[in-house]
């Protein structure tokens, strides 16, 4: 299985000596169902500062790994690693949407707020520093003016960019987004991706799941590409620029290599 | 006598007028909390599909002759609402198929228990007021309504203090489970109080108008306010007020409580459909 599997040995070593800056490690993970096996010998590590994005297919286990990453499902064998006191619940994650969202009233500001909730325990209300981290976030990303408007009224972008504030909100270090720009219009998404790159560039870690490898290429440091049931490439984006792997699908996505 | 006489001779004389009353209003307040989350989880069949068990469970208790039925009627309902919604979970369908069966097959095992060893007189009627609650709610004694009481009471400090938590689930359940909240628990608890809420209405409106008094309040709500926090006030004040003027219009014109109250949110449902429509608040 893993003869094909361009693996940069150097890159999950050293990101795998507890360096202060790493921040999981993924090591021969094998994921899916009980019986059935979704996707296998996944290996890779992500570091403080890093922007990593997950490409593949539909089916290819990219929601499987996901759920892993988030502590919500357990894997098959091999192992995940948390380094620096992180765990799964400090990702501030980025779903995609439901339908029952697209109906619900509910304000942008109740929905930011509600990022908070994990750290509240078993406080029933919002302290005054929880209504500060909410009204900062909003503020960051520049939907202050839209606090007391309902959500299913805004656009497409102006609603992932609530999610964004409430992702922020739960978690300070670490992104996860699962294809964040899925039915925006491409204005909406490039500012959407411009406004992630913001983010990288202020240090947060960013996981990005997408099919839109001309966004990869630009944006991401490193790139974690699946295959049917096991991993086809992990290392950074100019290795993945040369390799087999990346040349065959980016070719076969009508991407330009940039 | 003028309306107003006639209802201060009905309250003054007459205890079980109060008690309908006390717990009607608080019934309604219950139900309207719950409904919001119920309509937007879509989960407003599992309410219906409760209601059945639990006319099922109170037929049981009929004929097993208990002069207290929330001894059965209670935990069975609970217990109910958590297998619902555990196969609800798991495949779309299936738990569709799965709220049906059980519910139209309690009503027809209750319904068979109360005709076959029932030893009252008139069986109709008893079956009649246990489905849509027609004279139930004036028969109460002091001690349903204090139970009434103490299980509204925690109905409405378990939503309160998990106010917050119940939003972040209804609103978006995977981003709930990533930050670490136990969702299923939150599940649970929302499934929890429903059954309770369910039984207590039982009394009020019976278990064919239950589902009416969880989703008429939230449905009218959500047609004209736009955030969380006013739809839920704006559905316990609309579920209230209608409670009271049904219970009031019953007395003057002796129409059946229940129906008169679910009559009273139609009413108010269509009227806010209306003004949304007015102020051009529809998508």
């Amino acid at each position: 299985m893993t003869e094909h599997t361009e693996i940069d040995e150097g890159i999950i070593s050293l990101r795998s000596q507890n360096v202060p800056d790493t921040q999981v490690v993924v090591r021969e993970a094998s994921l899916g169902y009980e019986n059935l096996v979704v996707t296998e010998g996944l290996n890779f590590g992500i570091n403080a500062g890093d922007y990593l994005c997950i490409l593949g297919e539909n089916g290819s286990g990219k929601s499987t790994l996901i759920k892993a990453l988030l502590g919500l499902k357990r894997q098959i064998a091999g192992e995940i690693e948390w380094y620096n006191g992180l765990s799964g619940k400090d990702i501030g994650y980025l779903p995609q949407q439901t339908v029952v969202q697209r109906d619900f009233p509910a304000s942008v500001r109740e929905i930011v707020r509600s990022g908070c909730l994990s750290s509240m325990g078993w406080h029933p209300f919002y302290s005054k520093a929880e209504k500060q981290l909410a009204d900062e976030k909003m503020k960051r990303l520049g939907i202050s003016e839209f606090a007391n408007r309902c959500y299913r009224e805004l656009s497409g972008g102006q609603q992932q960019r609530v999610l964004l504030a409430r992702a922020l909100c739960a978690a300070k270090k670490m992104l996860l987004l699962d294809e964040p720009v899925t039915g925006l219009d491409p204005k909406a998404q490039n500012d959407l991706y411009e406004l992630i790159e913001t983010l990288h560039q202020e240090g947060i870690t960013i996981i990005m799941v997408s099919h839109d490898v001309n966004a990869a290429l630009q944006y991401a440091s490193h790139i974690l590409h699946i295959g049917s049931q096991r991993q086809l490439f992990f290392g950074t984006k100019e290795d993945y620029l040369q390799s087999d792997v990346g040349e065959g699908f980016i070719k076969s996505q009508g991407g330009a290599a940039v | 006598m003028n309306p107003i006489q006639t209802l201060w001779f009905y309250f003054s004389s007459y205890p079980f007028v109060r008690y309908a009353f006390v717990v009607g209003l608080l019934i309604s307040l219950c139900a309207s909390l719950l409904g919001v989350t119920l309509v937007l989880k879509r989960f407003s069949f599992i309410g219906d599909g409760l209601s059945h068990v639990a006319f099922g469970a109170m037929a049981v208790a009929t004929v097993a002759n208990l002069t207290n039925q929330m001894v059965i009627v209670l935990p069975v309902t609970m217990l109910s609402a958590i297998l619902l919604l555990r196969t609800g979970q798991n495949t779309r369908i299936k738990g569709d198929a799965a709220v049906a069966m059980i519910s139209v097959g309690a009503l027809a095992v209750g319904y068979m228990l109360i005709n076959v060893f029932s030893k009252s007189a008139n069986i109709a009627g008893d079956v009649c007021s246990t489905l849509f609650g027609s004279i139930s709610i004036l028969t109460l004694k002091a001690s349903d309504v204090w139970l009434c009481v103490v299980l509204s009471v925690i109905v409405i400090v378990l939503f309160l203090a998990f106010y917050h938590k119940i939003f972040a689930v209804t609103f978006d359940e995977s981003f709930a489970a990533a930050t670490g909240m136990k969702t299923n628990a939150y599940n649970l608890l929302i499934a929890v109080i429903t059954a309770m809420i369910i039984v207590l209405a039982m009394n009020l409106v019976g278990s064919l108008l239950i589902s009416a008094l969880i989703i008429f309040p939230a449905l009218s709500a959500m047609r004209l306010f736009r955030s969380f926090r006013s739809v839920i006030v704006c559905s316990a004040v609309i579920s209230v007020i209608c409670a009271a003027v049904g219970i009031i219009l019953s007395i003057l014109c002796s129409t059946p409580v229940g129906s008169t109250i679910v009559c009273a949110d139609i009413v108010v449902f269509f009227g806010f459909s209306i003004a949304a429509r007015l102020t051009g608040r529809t998508e």
